[in-house]
């Protein structure tokens, strides 16, 4: 008699990350550069590490309030209010989080029903559509378009929008493309929201890193406070992936809703992480503008070199991602991908996993010291010239 | 000073061996543009000059000490500290001199082969300027940080794992 499994249906019907599946062939080889690492490449600043010694040296090892440390809240309120002119009560309209991640998982679990269908925009962060089939509802995926810089548009949203949508997830500066939406692409998507009656679940963790122009964040869009639940954290501009801590802001009702599920399921975030968290919101301002500095260095570096080399690249406004094409070479993105790291030694991200549309392109990250990335790019440009004809004169 | 001027300092105060085109590739300017800024920068004086970060303490045959000596000095009607700072700071032993508050005046690095070398101009050369007070002599036991590189940060490793979402 064969084993009956017991894993539930639908965690056994979630497809697995493809990033996994390259990760495991990955950390096997040697002597690899990876541009396949969705984190900074930088320690967390020292000053936010020490603040947490002290305070475990002072003894804060318990709980916190669910939703968080208040000063931290506070904090949170204020950098919100300074950096993108929200304004959010730190007592009702805040909730930190473990990571953004749970951020995430949380909001979709607060407003999704059985039956209610999601707007992720595709290429995406891989587990958005795995997230919302957890949290019961359906995934309807469109796909933002390579020719338009994948940048997603209000006409895309109204093509899919049925009277079953609930909610949107937006993702800005988007991981995997480095897209980024200014204040007047942005406008038109809200007009379609509030039309439509949606939530918007909209994940800045980015924000910081955003290199040419000014950032709008979402819910500071005429109409869009009321129904919007704005999603961030440390890991990427303050360098803390490793703390798990991230925060949500939003109506009083939804965050509330939020909480609920958190101090049942989780407890609170980890308190030494978020004495950490408050150094970095109070002090950490020099920090994360010398890495800023960094990155966009490091953007400018690598989106030349990949363009030189053949691969066409538009400048990505923000997050630490490349987004090439690689269609030039005839390979798929998992082929590139594969062949790459086993003539090359570098490890970067098929497009495709990162949804449909994503084919045909890689996602490199340039969270990586610029002595590895300009070895990185010797490397593809020597497996890139081995795969396109040369052009006879 | 004009913005791409104090990026192109800020990059190469970091690493003075990139070279111009990358810097070119890495601010998105072209070759000569560059080439163009940093000549005006040494030719303003601004750059002075591309040192290498040693660290000496890796190479067993090389011997060397350095003393940090906080120097009392009478300033000089007209022209205050400025000129025996000069006069110290013409010494080829002497690697820095800077003009502090507080306690002393001048503070002097000096680096020589032997205890006895620094010992020797101190005695011979510092203390006999006429304008010197007083001398009090440190000296460098062990260097963890010089001029912002932890010097035996062996410890390097990214410690990311490799592909991650």
């Amino acid at each position: 008699m064969s084993k009956k499994s017991f894993v539930s249906k639908h965690v056994e019907d979630l497809k697995p990350s493809g990033i996994r599946r390259f990760f495991d062939v990955a950390a096997q080889m040697e002597d690899v550069i990876s541009l396949g690492v969705g984190e900074p490449d930088f320690v967390t600043p020292w000053n936010f590490i020490e603040q947490s010694f002290h305070s475990l040296e002072q003894g804060y090892t318990s709980y916190t309030e669910n939703a968080g440390m208040i000063e931290l809240r506070k904090e949170i309120s204020t950098y919100l209010n300074g950096n993108f002119q929200l304004d959010y009560d730190p007592a009702e309209q805040v909730i930190v989080t473990v990571g953004a991640s749970q951020a995430i998982d949380l909001a979709l679990r607060a407003v999704v029903e059985p039956s209610d269908e999601v707007i992720v925009v595709e290429p995406s962060f891989v587990a958005y559509v795995p997230t919302v089939s957890l949290a019961g509802g359906t995934p309807v995926t469109i796909q933002a378009e390579a020719d338009n810089e994948f940048k997603l548009t209000a006409e895309a949203i109204e093509e899919a929008v049925t009277p079953r949508t609930k909610a949107i997830m937006l993702c800005n500066p988007n991981n995997p493309t480095g897209t980024f939406l200014t204040k007047e692409e942005l406008e038109p998507i809200a007009e379609v929201i509030e039309k439509h009656d949606l939530v918007a679940l909209s994940d800045e963790i980015y924000a910081e890193l955003t290199y040419d122009a000014s950032y709008t964040s979402f819910p500071s869009l005429a109409g869009m406070k009321e129904r919007t639940i704005l999603i961030s954290g440390f890991s990427k501009a303050f360098a803390m992936t490793g703390w798990r801590l991230g925060y949500a802001a939003g109506p009083p009702d939804l965050i509330a809703a939020m909480v609920k599920i958190h101090q049942y399921t989780m407890m609170c975030a980890p308190t030494m992480a978020q004495h950490a968290a408050l150094e970095a919101m109070k002090n950490g301002r020099p920090s994360v503008r010398d890495m800023f500095e960094s990155y966009k260095q490091r953007r400018n570096f690598i989106v030349t070199s990949l363009n030189e080399m053949g691969l066409d690249c538009p400048n990505p406004g923000g997050a630490f991602y490349a987004f090439p094409s690689i269609k030039a070479t005839g390979l798929s993105s998992a082929e590139f991908a594969e062949q790459l790291l086993h003539e090359e030694q570098v490890a970067v991200v098929p497009g495709d996993v990162f949804g449909e549309s994503g084919e045909g392109y890689i996602r490199c990250s340039y969270a990586t010291s610029l002595k590895q990335l300009d070895k990185a790019m010797d490397r593809m440009k020597r497996f890139v010239e081995s795969r396109t004809p040369k052009t006879v004169s | 000073m004009k913005e791409t001027e104090i990026q192109v300092l800020k990059i190469i105060e970091k690493n003075a061996n990139l070279g111009v085109a990358k810097i070119a590739k890495m601010m998105g300017k072209s070759e000569q543009e560059i080439q163009q800024v940093i000549d005006d920068l040494e030719d303003k004086k601004a750059i002075l000059g591309y040192s290498t970060l040693i660290d000496w303490a890796k190479v067993v045959e090389h011997e060397e000490v350095t003393a940090m000596v906080d120097v009392k000095v009478t300033p000089a009607r007209g022209v205050g500290f400025d000129k025996v700072a000069e006069r110290i700071y013409r010494f080829p032993e002497v690697k820095a001199v800077y003009l502090m508050s507080g306690a002393y005046d001048l503070s002097v690095t000096v680096n020589g082969k032997t205890m006895m070398d620094i010992g020797k101009f101190i005695s011979e050369k510092l203390s006999a300027l006429d304008s010197v007070l007083s001398t009090t002599t440190h000296f460098v036991l062990k260097r963890y940080k010089h001029d912002g590189f932890i010097l035996e940060d062996d410890d390097e490793d990214d410690k990311r794992i490799v592909v991650s979402p």
